[in-house]
């Protein structure tokens, strides 16, 4: 294969990434580390080089979109982005002293946990909770446009909610993804924030996770021009087309292909990585 | 004062979001113009990501990245927006800093610098000797 159809080809895969990564707020780096491995045959460092740099793309492009609907909250992304940027770094150190392979097992169980997590069954009784002290004092809590108008929430277990993301973050600078499926399970399920707000604002923490282990990969050598380029540029149309369907979207056909497709990627990068593939 | 506080929130993060958007699109523009020039130079040599070897020195440093771009490598224009592009997020947290400022937030002030102080650590690491 030519340069000139490689770069095509991953184009086209990268925008196919990047319109499924905003749809569910995963970020396109989920889906791209397996795509580029598993589909392009490129050197797992090298994907997760160039996923890195799309996951900034799809965070910063689409962000403008989903603030002028209302949905992100910017007080709670910014508190927890102190604990997802300490373990971006802690995650990109970590990354020098594991193998591929293990980075391929660790990514898989990574999106097969998520998928796991995300299919629990919420009911209506726990998206009512009383306001919890801490939130109160943060100032976390807020209201969202929904069917009937404005639909306010209570965010509950922050000291939670905050490890996790330390974990995210971990997991961001070890995969060089924007780990946007821990984020979204640390705000919807365990801080109880609604699913739309914990998908817009994990969009625009993703960005920032990315850029605390970016320039850490950079220096490594891990992320290639010729292989970034197409990524991002595709990635970042992908995310924009993605960013004016959510709004119409349904959540729980949004919740069904977001389990779906980190499921499949991930026991295929389970199998790929313990059979020495990748 | 409720109300006052969610309409600031929701004017900053509009003014935030189309910062970003401008940030990408430029990013997005220098990458572009390197792709233009680095697949009219090697478009038709065969790819190969299979093995990583990592990337040269003039690929990898700030100093590297700026002179081969300087000297219109397509693939250091690249890197020079993917550059531009790292730097967008930064570019955000550190106009949220003035954002909360302006909203005499000074709980949120104090973590907005310390969430830019972490940033700008790791990214001085790419800056530094390497």
């Amino acid at each position: 294969m030519s340069v000139l159809e490689f770069t095509a080809l991953v184009w086209i895969g990268a925008m196919a990434a990047g319109l499924l990564g905003s749809l569910t707020g995963l970020g396109g780096g989920v889906v791209l580390v397996p795509l580029l491995t598993l589909l392009f045959k490129v050197d797992i460092r090298y994907a997760i080089g160039a996923s890195l740099v799309s996951v900034i793309s799809t965070s910063s492009g689409a962000a403008a979109a989903y603030v002028k609907e209302g949905f992100s909250n910017i007080r709670i992304g910014m508190f927890l982005e102190i604990a997802t940027t300490l373990g971006a770094i802690a995650g990109a150190f970590l990354a020098t002293k594991v193998s591929a392979s293990s980075i391929a097992v660790i990514f898989g169980v990574t999106l097969l946990y998520s998928a796991f997590l995300s299919r629990r069954p919420r009911t209506k009784q726990e998206r009512e909770v009383p306001p919890d002290p801490l939130a109160t004092r943060l100032r976390m809590n807020g209201s969202f446009p929904d069917a009937g108008g404005m639909r306010s929430y209570n965010v509950q277990n922050v000291p939670t909610g905050f490890s996790l993301m330390f974990g995210a973050g971990a997991l961001s600078g070890l995969l060089g993804i924007g780990s946007g499926a821990v984020k979204v399970l640390a705000m919807d399920q365990a801080m109880r924030i609604p699913f739309k707000v914990s998908t817009t604002t994990s969009n625009f923490m993703i960005g920032v996770t990315a850029a605390a282990s970016a320039g850490i990969y950079l220096n490594r050598g891990y992320i290639d021009p010729g292989l970034a380029m197409p990524v991002m540029l595709g990635v970042l149309i992908g995310s924009l087309l993605g960013a004016r369907i959510l709004v119409e979207a349904e959540t729980k056909w949004l919740r069904l292909l977001f389990s779906l497709v980190i499921a499949l990627l991930g026991a295929e990068m389970v199998y790929k990585g313990l059979t020495g593939r990748i | 004062m409720h109300l006052g506080q969610s309409w600031t929130d929701q004017r900053m993060e509009e003014t935030i979001g189309n910062l970003l958007r401008a940030g990408v699109l430029l990013s997005a523009s220098v990458v572009l113009a390197g792709g233009v020039i680095f697949l009219i130079r090697h478009g038709h040599s065969p790819a190969d990501y299979r093995v990583f070897r990592g990337e040269p020195t003039d690929l990898k440093t700030l100093r590297g990245i700026c002179s081969s771009a300087f000297k219109l490598s397509g693939r250091g224009i690249i890197q020079l927006g993917l550059l531009l592009l790292i730097a967008t997020p930064v570019a955000r947290v550190a106009f949220s800093v003035w954002g909360f400022a302006a909203e005499h937030d000074r709980m949120y002030v104090v973590f907005t610098l310390i969430v830019l102080a972490i940033l700008l650590l790791s990214l001085a690491g790419f800056a530094g000797p390497g």
